[in-house]
């Protein structure tokens, strides 16, 4: 992070090279390895082993450990999947939900965690899968409840409307479901994990910068960016809980929206 | 600024545009296997044990509730046998204490009727017994009267036999006199 850090004079501020480290290993393969691709296996490691941990240990009365993943699961399945899906609906698809909810949070966290301190949902590759499988999952949805022209039908063609505005209103729909709603699904993720990552990177950076650089009386803003660092770091937990919580459940709205004809 | 992408530039290459949101080929694929390892763990492991001790738990509670109502349905019917129960025993018990008076007051009756019956017999006894002395008394006397009229009939034959017609009468009256008084007497009887 602080290679990205002019070192002689001027304000310093990050730059894009955050998001794009130089790769550790197997450089120019599939396999090409580089520091957010590592965050990225350590939150995937740290989430799969917590879960196993309190899942072999799991008992009809709970303990602390596993009253905690209990509430974080039934969130998923009661707040999100069964509240916008119904009960009977939600069944099948309370996996993957439950999946991109912990998966997206555990990837944003690591922004804030020390040592590793980059999102790696910063980065496109993982929104943009977890987007993907929500498409499929929105449009396999539809055509299960309406078969594949039937699915076409309700979201192309809304009932309810004179026939002459489907000249208009087919190719908006065709854009907002089948092209808007993965792409913003990605960006809205994916931008706000960068964004605020950048800002964490700056103000630490300032905080660097102006208690060990400025001169005199100077030196005490940097207590103020500090603070400001310290803020955004709480502020970020919740974004990444946020944004987690939202992905899933436009996620499950979209997935209620191709059940529903309208 | 310039600084930090000059210095940046020789370590990794930043992609411009649209290419920042086309991720490299090594990043989906790295993802792609985070994301079927999460999916994985949770669709196969995690949910299904968290799915199975929600239901045991359920199942639990469920089953807890049920016997516990069962238990005070039980308890409520022993309750109400209980109050049959007793009030049959109270039932019983007023009905041998009503019979027992019953008996008593019958007894008493029998008894008293007893008495009576012992009483009067007794009392009849004792006038046959009564009546039977006095005739006997009666017959012995009625001899006795006899033997002595007799004797005194010849001791006043023997004395004075000149005044006979005069003699005659006393004996008449005197045996009068006796007939008399042994009717009255049996007459008593």
């Amino acid at each position: 992070m602080l290679l990205a850090a002019s070192g002689d004079g001027g304000l310093p501020v990050p730059s894009m090279t955050e998001f794009f480290p130089p790769a550790i290993a197997f450089e120019g393969t599939i396999f090409e390895f580089n520091r957010i691709s590592l965050v990225r296996w350590i939150a995937v490691i740290a989430l799969v082993a917590l879960f196993w941990a309190v899942a072999s240990r799991a008992r009809l009365v709970p303990g602390r450990a596993q009253s905690v993943a209990e509430i974080g699961l039934d969130f998923v399945r009661v707040n999100i999947a069964e509240e916008v899906l119904g009960k009977q609906h939600a069944r099948p698809y309370v996996p993957m939900l439950t999946t991109m909810f912990f998966a997206i949070f555990f990837l944003n966290v690591t922004g804030i965690v020390p040592g590793l301190n980059i999102p790696s949902n910063s980065v496109v590759a993982v929104p943009l899968l977890l987007a993907a499988a929500a498409f499929v999952a929105f449009v396999w949805a539809g055509i299960k409840a309406h078969g594949v022209v039937g699915y076409l039908r309700t979201s192309l063609f809304p009932s309810g409307v004179p026939w002459p505005l489907y000249v208009i209103l087919t190719p908006i729909e065709i854009i907002s479901t089948f092209i808007l709603r993965p792409l913003t699904l990605t960006v809205r993720l994916m931008a706000n994990m960068l964004a605020g990552h950048l800002l964490l990177v700056t103000f630490f950076m300032l905080t660097n910068y102006l208690f060990f650089e400025a001169a005199g009386a100077v030196k005490a803003v940097g207590l103020l960016t500090f603070g400001a660092a310290f803020a955004f770091t709480v502020f970020e937990l919740f974004i990444s809980a946020l944004q987690a919580y939202i992905f899933t459940l436009l996620t499950a709205v979209y997935i209620n929206l191709s059940q529903e004809a309208h | 600024m310039t600084d930090a992408i000059v210095l940046a530039a020789g370590e990794s290459k930043v992609p411009e545009g649209i290419f920042l949101f086309i991720p490299p080929l090594y990043d989906i694929f790295g993802s792609l296997a985070a994301l079927i390892i999460i999916a994985l763990v949770f669709w196969k492991k995690v949910l299904p044990t968290f799915n199975r001790v929600l239901d045991e738990r359920a199942e639990k509670i469920q089953g807890g509730m049920a016997r516990a109502e069962a238990a005070q349905a039980e308890a409520q019917v022993a309750l109400a046998e209980y109050h049959q129960q007793l009030a049959e025993a109270r039932a019983e018990a007023a009905r041998i204490r009503e019979e027992a008076r019953a008996e008593g007051s019958t007894i008493v009756a029998e008894l008293r009727q007893k008495a009576s019956d012992d009483a009067a017999r007794i009392l009849e006894n004792a006038q046959r017994q009564i009546a039977a002395e006095r005739q006997q008394a009666a017959v012995s006397l009625r001899a006795e009267v006899g033997a002595l009229a007799t004797e005194l009939a010849s001791r006043i034959v023997g004395e004075a036999l000149a005044d006979e017609a005069r003699q005659s009468r006393v004996i008449d009256r005197f045996l009068d006199d006796i007939e008399a008084s042994a009717t009255i007497g049996s007459r008593e009887n």
